[in-house]
């Protein structure tokens, strides 16, 4: 639930009148909300939580710490597919995703 | 030292672990304060690895396992409503209510949806214009600054169809409530450092001068546990109690103000229910009056619900530090992630479900053959 994840700002636009940003996580790209970090720029790292970044990192530590999440396969866990993993826990059949409509 | 070659630096962690021995010179007992952390200590198995003198106890710091049973309920009374569309982190899925849970709801057909950000939820709103949408709010301080955000953009865009049934929980009147207990014997605490991220070091210097504690803030990863158990320990052998901050690279003295603007603006802080362990006071947030329209308690009428929690599930004492989960007689057997009496056995911030994913102490070989997940 606390975990962030270091992630590099590809790139910024506006949405809604929301400054928003595609950021890569060691290969996967999520949209990233940057209203509590305004002034990130395109190239620079920081840590994501729930979709929002909130802090800058320097970019040594943001590559450590996603090689460490990487082989921990907490990556996966962040961003796999949490009914499969629910399924795989409760011991039964994993439930469709809904499509979002 | 079976798990030292595993660290990303072990030449590093064997200098903080050298240090840490040699600095050691009486039994101390410490508290990681996150979830998180408690997983990366039992995971590298950090506990065994630091000399016997020091204990490291687990704290309430899962918002997945604090979040009271009542909450749960009125989430699944309402996820179980055919006009709603039900969102939620997917760690939310399989803590037990009474009787289910939203992975049940959502196989009863409930449209109960897992959404990576809160900001998803707003989207399925707008997407879905005839339907309820309605985002399970939970979280520490870490987490509270998005959601706080979703309710702040939905009012401002006007967005009718969604709501957020809020259920916040704040760090420090937690330790201020483990300090003040009679039974605590926590001598200092390993703070998160994530949610320091976002409120800054601030709250922190008036209870470590009360309490006589130090407060060293803490990152996730092993060397960094290893920092904070060191810099906890020289103060304490010193006779120190003082605020420190052993994740520079991600925490700034005053956290994110931009993020605790938007906080002050969404929430007030109100007397919060922690499951297992009861009400402590000014220690959740609950959405402030102006955004009431998009409180789902309140729009659901859920508000009524009560439920007394099992007597059986003694994760109130894990998550208090006073009970470790392998000395619940429960672990392991009646109480397992496939058949979780508690959240700690399902979240992967538990303390119970880190020991049974990782460690079977003191449990008999048969017990813990039965215990011992399929991988």
């Amino acid at each position: 639930m606390c975990l962030a994840v270091p992630g590099r700002v590809l790139d910024i636009e506006e949405r809604d009148g929301t400054r928003m940003a595609t950021v890569d996580f060691g290969g996967v790209v999520k949209e990233v909300c940057l209203e509590y970090l305004p002034d990130l720029k395109v190239g620079e790292y920081a840590i994501v939580h729930v979709g929002f970044a909130l802090q800058r990192l320097d970019e040594e530590s943001a590559r450590q710490t996603l090689e460490l999440f990487a082989e921990l396969g907490l990556l996966q866990e962040e961003f796999g597919d949490p009914w499969e993993t629910a399924a795989e826990a409760a011991g039964s059949e994993p439930v469709e995703e809904v499509r979002n409509q | 030292m079976k798990y030292i070659d595993e660290f990303q630096d072990p030449e590093l962690a064997r200098r903080l672990l050298d240090d840490i021995h040699a600095t050691v010179t009486r039994p101390w007992a410490l508290m990681e304060v996150c979830g998180g952390q408690t997983h990366s200590i039992i995971r590298h198995g950090i506990d065994q690895l630091l000399p016997d003198k020091i204990e490291l106890i687990h704290g309430p710091g899962c918002p997945v396992c604090v979040t009271p049973l009542e909450v749960i309920d009125k989430a699944l009374e309402i996820a179980s409503r055919p006009e709603v569309i039900f969102c939620s982190f997917g760690d939310m899925l399989r803590v037990p209510g009474t009787g289910r849970d939203l992975f049940q709801v959502r196989g009863e057909g409930g449209d109960v949806r897992v959404v990576y950000s809160p900001l998803d939820a707003l989207r399925i709103a707008q997407q879905n214009p005839d339907r309820e949408v309605v985002f399970f709010g939970i979280g520490f301080e870490t987490t509270a600054p998005p959601n706080a955000m979703t309710v702040h953009q939905a009012r401002k865009l006007g967005i009718p169809n969604f709501s957020m049934l809020v259920s916040h929980v704040r760090v420090p009147p937690a330790i201020e409530a483990i300090m003040s207990s009679p039974s605590c014997r926590v001598q200092g605490f390993l703070a998160a450092g994530h949610v320091c991220s976002v409120m800054g070091m601030g709250e922190y210097p008036e209870l470590a001068e009360r309490f006589r504690v130090p407060i060293v803030v803490t990152g996730f990863e092993p060397l960094d546990i290893l920092e904070g158990v060191r810099r906890t320990v020289r103060q304490l052998e010193r006779g120190e109690h003082t605020v420190d901050n052993a994740y520079a690279r991600a925490v700034r003295a005053e956290g994110n103000p931009a993020a605790r603007a938007m906080l002050e603006d969404v929430f007030d802080v109100t007397d919060r229910a922690w499951r297992g362990i009861g009400v402590i006071p000014q220690s959740g947030w609950r959405l402030a009056p102006k955004y009431r329209a998009y409180d789902a308690e309140h729009r659901f009428s859920v508000e009524g619900i009560r439920t007394q929690e099992p007597a059986e599930c003694r994760s109130g004492e894990v998550l208090q530090g006073l009970l470790k989960p392998h000395e619940c007689e429960a672990f392991g057997t009646l109480c397992t992630p496939r058949t979780p009496l508690g959240a700690t056995m399902v979240s992967s911030e538990g303390a119970c479900a880190a020991y049974y994913l990782y460690r079977r102490l003191d449990m008999p070989a048969a017990k813990a053959q039965e215990a011992t997940p399929v991988v």
